[in-house]
């Protein structure tokens, strides 16, 4: 793609979807994308105010606990970080179980995104690449319960539980959730346009079956959608508190659970609850940092093709 | 083509999705309505007397439960409204060659990726009456500080406050990949015409988002009919439920949490939840009829066709045509919650398509 000749024609849709920035000139931004509109200057003073709103909480989440309670309740409350934050977070470690909590997550989240990724691209290679009979209609149920909101069903869902036998245990939080219709949704269109009919049809003559096509072609192919279902997955399942709430018991959370134990403390000790939010918080936003460009592209992806 | 025929394999490779969605999904929630007959106690595994619809009559005289009703709705108004018009000015004005693009989209996802009890509790703190950020900067502009928990309005303010921050810049990126794939010749048409950037945003961005907007809408709505985190973390006096000492921000959800898990009462419990069910599929229903209604009365387009042709192709890569015929009729056949979100992904697919078609052909043939 050239960018030197037309102005409408070159720069179509691909320069917003490669988020590597090309060297141009200020002069040559300006003309060189008409959908991409000139970047007046007033955007950027809305935009660092979004972005402060945006950050801000975020920063206080770990600021208020490296303060001590008295420090927060100063008339001018602190801005600035304080030397508190490993005695907040061991007092965190003494009041609730959140050494377990954090293991607990690690386990649910986990174990969420690898049923998750599992089931969902084979149900994504079966929809986009094999031909059985009802897979339209079978697909278009797919698609239909994205929308159905089956928090609404928690009640029953208790008392599936119980007869299961598996209230209070971890596992009753990860099966509900171990397969999404969004992801097969996702993987299904990512299989669909990445891999190539030729290649399936390759590994069939050489003796494939269809199990070892999944395996040895597909998997392969969808590498860059796993990743970015994986990691949604993850924050996802990391940040679940309703079902968690209800199917966990206080001395075998998840660590949104045990959050909500620090909050309901006789009175709210913020430094406390937030220290515990804070380590609670970190690992996403150590994956968000890492990772947010892949997580922005498949949001992006996922809201262009449904 | 699609190459394989081994079709007992296909099956075994869906059926967990379906073996999951129904005994963890579809079949609660059915199941939700069977309870809410009953007058089951949490408390023992029997699963109670058969009362008819006797939990639903007494739902209609509890004020509690009307008083909930109410919450929701204002929240839900609260929260989606603002926050989709933001979403969009946000996109709009991300929607450039700007300096530094990924730090600004990764910034206003970043609330997204909080967890939402972690954003409920700093927020309770910047909220809070004696030490919170806002009452200092209230009371330092000489104001007087306002007790945000314990007001009706104050509190649901604080709460869709929350809601905001978290959702704002999520939506905003799917509204900029929606406007992305805007064919660029309609932003010169009305370039032309003499139109700035705002009229732009209004005459051509807004009308090719519509499909975005309303499934937006939707998933916003759906997601506050179900609100339970905020209010319940929100109030602050330890193992409350209530949602406010004159439970002025306990929302349905709340309520039914209350009285199932509180109070044990899992037949009434369930009442609320089926009727909670029957609100999301009525507000689909007529967000979905309000779209339809706006892309006629917008007039460039017919609603049924974006639906019934095949996607743009906008890519190099030859795409399979999704199975056209089938998409139609389930449209109008299956349940509301189901077929609005089947228009939806196509229409969101293809909604540059309808008004720029000649365009999108000439794009194509241009790369």
């Amino acid at each position: 793609m050239s960018l030197t000749t037309q102005r409408p024609a070159g720069s179509a849709p691909a320069p917003d979807e490669t988020p590597a920035p090309q060297p141009r000139g200020p002069r040559r931004r300006r003309t060189a994308d008409p959908n991409a509109e000139r970047p007046g200057f007033s955007r950027y003073p809305f935009l660092i105010i979004v972005l402060l709103v945006a950050v801000l909480p975020v920063y206080w989440t770990f600021m208020i606990p490296s303060q001590t309670n008295a420090d927060v309740a100063k008339v001018p409350p602190p801005f600035g970080p304080g030397g508190h934050l490993l005695e907040n977070i061991r007092r965190v470690f003494d009041t609730v179980a959140f050494g377990k909590a954090l293991a607990n997550s690690f386990i649910v989240a986990t174990s969420i995104t690898l049923c998750t990724l599992l089931f969902c691209s084979l149900a994504g290679f079966a929809f986009a690449k094999l031909r059985f009979r009802g897979r339209g209609a079978l697909l278009l149920i797919v698609i239909g319960t994205m929308m159905v909101p089956v928090q609404l069903g928690v009640i029953p869902l208790y008392i599936e539980m119980q007869k299961f036998g598996w209230t209070n245990h971890l596992i009753s939080v990860i099966v509900p959730t171990a397969v999404t219709a969004f992801g097969v949704v996702f993987m299904r269109q990512y299989a669909e346009q990445a891999i190539p009919d030729e290649l399936l049809e390759a590994g069939r003559m050489d003796g494939c079956s269809t199990l070892g096509l999944y395996w040895h072609v597909v998997l392969p192919g969808l590498r860059p959608a796993l990743a970015v279902l994986g990691l949604l997955t993850f924050m996802q399942a990391w940040n679940d508190f309703m079902w968690p709430l209800i199917a966990l018991s206080p001395q075998n959370p998840t660590v949104q659970v045990a959050l909500n134990t620090l909050a309901a403390g006789y009175y709210r000790d913020n430094t406390l609850v937030l220290a515990g939010t804070a380590i609670g918080t970190l690992p996403v936003i150590v994956v968000f940092a890492v990772f947010g460009r892949q997580i922005i592209g498949g949001i992006m992806e996922g809201a262009v093709k449904g | 083509m699609i190459i394989c025929y081994y079709e007992g394999g296909a099956y075994g490779f869906v059926a967990p999705f379906f073996v999951i969605f129904l005994v963890f999904g579809l079949f609660p929630i059915l199941y939700t309505f069977w309870v809410s007959l009953h007058d089951r106690s949490m408390l023992s595994t029997h699963s109670g007397d058969m009362v008819g619809f006797r939990n639903y009559t007494d739902l209609m005289k509890d004020a509690y439960f009307w008083n909930a009703a109410r919450n929701t709705l204002w929240l839900m108004l609260m929260c989606t409204v603002p926050q989709l018009v933001l979403a969009l000015v946000l996109a709009h004005v991300l929607n450039a060659r700007l300096r530094g693009r990924t730090l600004f989209r990764m910034g206003v996802l970043l609330p997204n990726v909080t967890s939402i009890v972690a954003v409920t509790l700093v927020f309770g703190q910047l909220f809070s009456f004696r030490y919170g950020l806002f009452n200092w900067a209230l009371d330092s502009v000489g104001l007087h500080r306002i007790n945000w928990q314990a007001g009706d309005w104050t509190s649901k303010l604080a709460i869709s406050s929350m809601v905001i921050w978290r959702w704002t810049g999520y939506n905003a990126l799917i509204y900029l990949a929606a406007m992305q794939a805007i064919p660029k010749e309609q932003f010169e048409a009305a370039a032309i015409d003499g139109a700035g950037t705002w009229r732009q945003l209004w005459h051509v961005t807004l009308p090719a988002l519509r499909p975005t907007i309303a499934f937006t809408g939707l998933v916003s709505i759906i997601g506050q009919v179900q609100l339970f985190t905020e209010p319940l973390l929100f109030e602050t006096t330890p193992g409350s439920v209530t949602g406010g000492t004159d439970r002025q921000f306990q929302t349905l959800a709340l309520f039914m949490y209350e009285e199932g898990f509180h109070l044990y009462h899992f037949g009434y419990a369930s009442a609320v939840a089926w009727l909670m069910f029957l609100l999301t599929v009525l507000l689909a229903v007529v967000a979905y009829l309000i779209t339809r209604g706006g892309s006629l009365i917008g007039g460039t387009r017919t609603p049924g066709r974006p639906r019934r042709r095949p996607q743009p192709r906008r890519r190099p890569q030859p795409r399979r045509r999704r199975p056209a015929g089938r998409r139609a009729p389930a449209a109008t056949s299956a349940p509301a919650a189901t077929s609005k979100s089947v228009p939806t992904s196509a229409a969101v697919a293809a909604s540059a398509e309808p008004a720029g078609g000649p365009a999108g052909g000439i794009q194509g043939g241009a790369r």
